[in-house]
């Protein structure tokens, strides 16, 4: 008797000391810690091509695949986004019809920022990516709003990401609990599959980057986004961060959200500041 | 042959009423069924292209006077949706086990 109740005390106590050491591990993976998944998310592309240039994650394809990044450097020389670039400062510089310009909107003129978009609005408790300050500027200087997804915004923030090229990744996370739970929505989003493919981002993203889907090589999603907006082959033309969103949900067979939804606006809060510290090297060129 | 034949033709008589042409009932109730997965899908945020494309083929069908393929179409359209309302469901939770953790 003294046997199995000393059996039974036993068992009882390794079950406790097996439930204290495992319970706040369950706590700790719930809890929302941008910190610990940037690292998390960093370490995780490095350890899988430790043969890439930290900073090299921003070219993209171009840093999986080393003919491809021959063939990029050569067009370079005459970068296809070029046209865009140009058209983007001198939209940039013109005054809107008050008299007033987008440097009026932004901080240091908005020369030499991109890096720290997006933000968080505590003020509106929303994420506030480039695309959609500049439509408020022009808004709230009597101009009509741009589309999201190409032409007069991705020659903009063209010249405002070329401005910035070179500067890290700063996005920063206010101790506010609504921006921690936009950037785990747009976590959410990032991992979450959609479309009759039934693809996540993750899905070409994290799990297949260098490999080739059809005729193109995958990029990695670290610096994805450091990158935008991007002039691609594909497109024959510019696109912005909208429209890369809006065309991987399309060719998941999903229904794309609309421009800067709140969805959106998140992922890419999440995108970017997991890539916090790597370069801006917008204006991008793809194939 | 004697006993096969009319094993056969109640065979046949079985099968008759599937066979049936689609009537415009029919593409009216498959349609709205598969309007309202639909809308069930959208609500959730993961409305599929393919659905979308399948109503609207139902309809073009329909408008045609085509109620069998108007209402094969809706119905394909209706199990579409439904797959995109379990992968959104399913999708809140399992989610978590693609993260980089």
């Amino acid at each position: 008797m003294k046997t199995r109740t000393s059996l039974l005390l036993g068992s009882l106590s390794a079950a406790l000391v097996a439930f204290a050491l495992t319970s706040p591990r369950v706590v700790a993976a719930d809890k929302v810690d941008p910190v610990a998944d940037a690292k998390a998310f960093q370490h995780f592309f490095f350890q899988k091509f430790p043969d890439v240039k930290h900073e090299d994650f921003v070219n993209g394809p171009y840093s999986m695949n080393a003919d491809l990044k021959r063939q990029w450097q050569e067009k370079e020389e005459f970068p296809p986004y070029e046209f865009a670039l140009d058209a983007g400062k001198e939209m940039f510089s013109t005054p809107f019809k008050n008299g007033k310009t987008y440097a009026d909107c932004f901080p240091n003129g908005g020369i030499g920022i991109r890096q720290n978009y997006p933000y968080f609005d505590e003020k509106d408790g929303k994420v506030v990516t480039l695309e959609l300050a500049l439509n408020r500027c022009r808004e709230a200087n009597g101009e009509p709003p741009y589309s999201y997804v190409k032409d007069e915004m991705a020659s903009l923030t063209a010249y405002m990401a070329f401005t910035s090229r070179g500067k890290p990744m700063d996005i920063k996370i206010p101790d506010d609990p609504r921006a921690l739970e936009a950037f785990e929505n747009g976590k959410r989003y990032f991992y979450t599959r959609r479309g009759q493919l039934n693809f996540s981002c993750a899905s070409c993203h994290v799990q297949s980057p260098g490999e080739r889907i059809r005729a193109e090589i995958l990029a990695p999603a670290l610096g994805i986004l450091n990158a935008m907006p991007i002039y691609r082959s594909e497109w024959s033309g510019m696109g912005t961060t909208s429209r890369r969103f809006v065309t991987c949900n399309s060719q998941t067979r999903a229904v794309p959200l609309e421009p800067q939804s709140d969805e959106y606006r998140d992922v890419e809060y999440y995108l970017s500041y997991v890539a916090n510290g790597l370069p801006i090297s917008g204006p991008g060129a793809r194939p | 042959m004697k006993r096969s034949l009319p094993l056969a033709m109640l065979l046949a008589l079985c099968l008759a009423p599937n066979a049936r042409a689609a009537n415009e009932a029919d593409y009216k109730a498959a349609y709205a069924a598969a309007e309202a997965a639909s809308k069930e899908a959208t609500g959730l945020r993961n409305q599929w292209t393919v659905t979308v494309q399948a109503l609207t083929a139902a309809k073009k069908a329909a408008d045609g006077g085509d109620f069998d393929r108007a209402t094969a179409a809706a119905k394909e359209a209706e199990a579409l949706a439904k797959a995109s309302i379990f992968q959104a469901n399913t999708e809140k939770e399992a989610w978590k086990a693609m993260e980089i953790r």
